[in-house]
C-alpha cells in the first residue's frame, strides 16, 4: 500500500553537515547569528534609540519650553535682583533658543552621558542617578523575587482548585492587595512593624536603608518591609494572571492529549499547562521590571529609600528641571530595554514567533 | 468476551442549565482486528463515549454509570493512577484537530518520547529510536529530522500522522480515533484513513472510528453503530446497515449525503435540528423529526433489539415495514449511484 506524502512538510531546507547533536547546535547558532534573529535585535535596538530621542525631545519641550516656574528665578534665591537672574539665565544657557539648548543637552548626553547639573545643588544628574541606582535595583529585584515566588504558586493552586475555598480566599485577598495603594499599604506596614513608630517594633522603619556594601544584614532587614509592600499588588496581579492563563490552557486540546498519553496529573499541569501559561507572564514580568528599575517612586518615598524614584520625587518637589528630565529619560531607557529583552525572550519561549 | 465491552454507559453532566444527558445507555463491543464506526450528528454522544472510555470525563460535575470492560477489567472503577497506566499504552486516542491537539511549544519528537517514557523506564536514546520508527511507520518522510520540528512547522496531514504515531507508538490494543480526518483536506483524509487501516492490519489493534461522515465509515469500518441523542439507535455489520438500514435516522443520514451524480435536488436533509441533551424528547428521542412516528413513539423509549442476526435496531416500527422502507430507499439510491458500493 502506498503512502502519499505532502510536500509542505519538507518545506524547511535542511542544511547539510555533521549528523547528530553537533549539527543541531551548529544550525541553532547559525540561525541566531546569521539570519533573522540578529537583524531583528539590531533593528529593535536602533528603534529603541530613536524612541529615546523622541522621549528626550518631548520632555525637553514640556519642561524647558513651557516651564511652570522660571528656573533662573528659582536658582537665584529669594532676594534676587533682576541682574542676578539675568546672569544666571545666561550662565545656564537659558537665554539661547530652545533648539540650541536641546542641541547642547543632547550633545552632552550622547558624548558624555551628561544629563546636566542639578539646579538645586549643582551636582551632576548622571552621578546622582548612578549613585542611587543600587538602592532601586535592590528594592526592585527583591520585590520581584517575592512577587514571583508568591504569585505563581498561588495562581497555580487556585487554578487547579478552581472554585474551592482556597481559590476564593486567595482571589478575594488578591483583589484587596491590588486595590490597596502602595503608599497606604506602606504606611500601615510601618505602623505595624517598624521599630520607631510600629506596634510590634521588629523591623527597621523608614529611612533605615543601608547600602549592601556597608552592612549586608542591616541592608536586608531594612528592605524586607519595602519588598513585601511593593510586591503585594504585583503578587496579587500575577496570581490572578497565572490562574486565568492556566485555566485557559488547561482547557486546550493538547492538555487532553497529555492526559490521554497517560501522564501524571502533576506532569500534565506543570510541564504542559504551566509551560504554556507562563509565556505571557514572562513578558509581563520583564516589562514590570523595566518600569520599576526606572524608580519605584511611591515605595521609595514612603520608606525613604534613597533610590532613583525618591530622587525623581525630590526633583519634582524642588522643580529641579535637569533632574526631572534625567530621571524621566532614565526610566524611559529601562522601559525600552525591557521591551527589547522581552521580545527577544519571547521568541525563545515560543517557537511560533517569527520576525 | 470481547476486548472492549461498553455496557449500558450513561454520562450525565450537571450544569447550570440542567442535567446534560450526553450518553444515555450505550452498549457497544469491539474486538481485535475489528473497526467499529460510530456515526451520528454532533451532540449525539459519540465523543463523550470515547472520552469516557479513556477516563477523560472524570469531572466534578459528571455522573458516569455503567461499565467499560477492557479484557474484563472495568475501567470506570479503576482509580486514576491505575487508569493512567492504561491510557496511551493499552487504549490510545487520536483527536480531531491535530493543530490544537499537539503541544505547540514542544517538538514533535519530544512529545512522542514523553509518551513512551510515561509507561516505562526506557532510556532516552531507545525511546528516541522508537519514536523515529513510529514516525516512519505513519509515512512521515525523513522522520529523524521531523523529530525536531515543532507542530506548526508541519502540515495538517503531517501533524495528524504525528498524532497517530504518538498514539500507536506503544502498540495499544484499542485505538480510538475521534473525527481524525474532519479537520483535513479531502485528499489528505484518504491518506490518514489509509495509515490507520494499514497499521491496524499489521498490528491487529481494535479501532473505534468516530465520525459524522458516513463516507469515512463506509471506507474503513467492519461494524457500524449509529448514535442519536446519547443512544445507539442502530448497530450491525457495516454492509448490512448500509444496504438494509432499518432506523429512520439512519435513512435520513444516508439520504443527506451529497453525491456528485445525483445533483442538488436529490439531497434530503433530516427535518428539524438535533435535540437539546438537557430536554431530550420523551420516548424515542428521534420522534419529533421522524416522518414515520406514530402514537407509541413519544410514549416509550424503543429498546435496541435484534432485528436480524447481528443487526440491532431501536425503533417501534414493525420490522417488516422497516425493512421494506429501508430496501425501497436504498434501491432508489442505488439507481443514482449509491454509497454502499463505495
Amino acid at each position: 500500500m502506498s503512502v502519499h506524502v505532502e510536500t509542505e512538510a519538507s518545506r524547511r531546507p535542511s542544511p547539510g553537515g555533521p549528523p547528530g547533536g553537533l549539527a543541531a547546535a551548529q544550525r541553532a547558532l547559525a540561525g541566531v547569528l546569521g539570519s533573522s534573529m540578529l537583524r531583528y535585535v539590531v533593528r529593535r535596538i536602533l528603534w529603541g534609540i530613536v524612541l529615546l530621542f523622541v522621549v528626550s525631545g518631548l520632555t525637553f519641550l514640556i519642561f524647558y519650553a513651557f516651564p511652570a516656574a522660571d528656573p533662573a528665578a528659582l536658582r537665584a534665591g529669594r532676594q534676587a535682583t533682576p541682574q542676578l537672574i539675568e546672569q544666571i539665565r545666561h550662565s545656564l544657557g537659558l537665554d539661547k533658543p530652545v533648539y540650541d539648548q536641546y542641541w547642547l543637552y543632547m550633545k552632552g548626553l550622547v558624548l558624555h552621558f551628561d544629563l546636566g547639573y542639578s539646579y538645586e545643588n549643582n551636582v551632576s544628574v548622571t552621578s546622582q542617578i548612578l549613585s542611587r541606582l543600587p538602592a532601586t535595583i535592590a528594592l526592585t529585584a527583591g520585590a520581584f523575587v517575592v512577587w514571583m515566588l508568591v504569585g505563581i504558586p498561588v495562581g497555580i493552586l487556585s487554578a487547579i482548585k478552581r472554585r474551592s475555598v482556597v481559590d476564593r480566599t486567595t482571589m478575594g485577598a488578591s483583589l484587596l492587595a491590588i486595590s490597596a495603594p502602595v503608599y497606604w499599604l506602606g504606611l500601615i506596614a510601618l505602623l505595624l512593624f517598624s521599630q520607631d513608630i510600629g506596634e510590634l517594633h521588629f523591623l527597621p522603619g523608614a529611612g533605615s536603608y543601608t547600602p549592601l556594601t556597608s552592612d549586608p544584614t542591616q541592608w536586608f532587614f531594612s528592605l524586607l518591609m519595602p519588598w513585601f509592600v511593593l510586591a503585594a499588588a504585583f503578587a496579587a496581579f500575577y496570581a490572578r494572571m497565572v490562574r486565568g492563563n492556566l485555566i485557559d490552557v488547561l482547557g486546550e486540546d493538547y492538555i487532553r492529549t497529555a492526559r490521554a498519553k497517560g501522564l501524571s496529573e502533576r506532569r500534565v499541569i506543570l510541564r504542559h499547562g504551566l509551560r504554556a501559561a507562563l509565556t505571557p507572564v514572562v513578558t509581563m514580568a520583564g516589562l514590570d521590571l523595566g518600569v520599576l528599575l526606572g524608580g519605584a517612586i511611591l515605595t521609595e518615598t514612603v520608606f525613604n529609600i534613597p533610590g532613583v524614584g525618591r530622587y525623581a520625587y525630590d526633583s519634582i518637589i524642588n522643580s529641579d528641571l535637569p533632574a526631572i528630565q534625567g530621571t524621566v529619560l532614565f526610566g524611559a531607557f529601562f522601559i525600552i530595554v525591557a521591551n527589547i529583552v522581552v521580545d527577544v525572550l519571547y521568541a525563545f519561549l515560543d517557537p511560533r514567533v517569527r520576525y | 468476551m470481547a476486548l472492549l465491552e461498553i455496557e449500558d454507559l450513561r454520562v450525565h453532566f450537571n450544569t447550570r442549565d440542567g442535567v446534560v444527558r450526553a450518553v444515555d445507555g450505550v452498549s457497544l463491543t469491539l474486538d481485535r482486528h475489528e473497526t467499529l464506526g460510530i456515526v451520528g450528528e454532533s451532540g449525539s454522544g459519540k465523543s463523550v463515549t470515547a472520552l469516557t472510555v479513556m477516563g477523560l470525563t472524570r469531572l466534578p460535575n459528571a455522573v458516569v454509570e455503567g461499565r467499560v470492560l477492557l479484557d474484563g477489567v472495568d475501567l470506570l472503577a479503576l482509580p486514576l493512577h491505575e487508569l493512567r497506566r492504561i491510557r496511551g499504552s493499552r487504549v490510545a486516542m487520536v483527536f480531531q484537530d491535530p493543530m490544537s491537539s499537539l503541544h505547540p511549544l514542544y517538538k514533535v519528537g519530544w512529545q512522542i518520547v514523553e509518551a513512551i517514557r510515561a509507561h516505562g523506564d526506557v532510556p532516552k536514546d531507545v525511546a528516541r529510536r522508537r519514536a523515529v520508527q513510529a514516525l516512519a511507520d505513519v509515512g512521515i518522510p525523513s522522520p529523524a529530522e521531523r523529530m525536531d520540528s515543532y507542530p506548526h512547522e508541519l502540515s495538517g496531514g503531517m501533524r495528524q500522522r504525528a498524532m497517530i504515531a504518538m498514539a500507536l507508538v506503544l502498540d495499544p490494543d484499542v485505538l480510538i480515533a475521534d473525527e481524525p480526518t474532519t479537520a483535513l483536506d479531502v485528499t489528505v483524509q484518504a491518506q490518514i484513513l489509509d495509515v490507520i487501516r494499514r497499521l491496524q492490519a499489521e498490528r491487529g489493534a481494535a479501532v473505534a472510528l468516530i465520525t459524522h461522515d458516513l463516507g469515512v465509515v463506509a471506507e474503513t469500518a467492519d461494524q457500524l453503530a449509529v448514535m442519536y441523542a446519547g443512544r445507539v439507535v442502530e448497530r450491525g455489520p457495516l454492509a448490512t446497515v448500509l444496504d438494509a438500514p432499518e432506523h429512520p435516522y439512519t435513512w435520513g443520514l444516508l439520504q443527506s449525503i451529497p453525491r456528485l451524480e445525483a445533483g442538488p435536488q436529490r439531497l434530503q436533509p433530516i427535518a428539524g435540528t438535533p435535540p437539546s441533551l438537557i430536554h431530550v424528547p420523551s420516548g424515542c428521542s428521534f420522534h419529533p423529526r421522524c416522518p414515520y412516528a406514530f402514537a407509541l413513539c413519544p410514549e416509550i423509549v424503543p429498546p435496541l433489539v435484534l432485528s436480524q442476526p447481528g443487526h440491532d435496531v431501536a425503533c417501534h416500527l414493525p420490522p417488516a415495514k422497516r425493512q421494506a422502507i429501508g430496501r425501497r430507499l436504498r434501491s432508489e439510491d442505488d439507481a443514482s449511484g449509491g454509497l454502499a458500493a463505495g
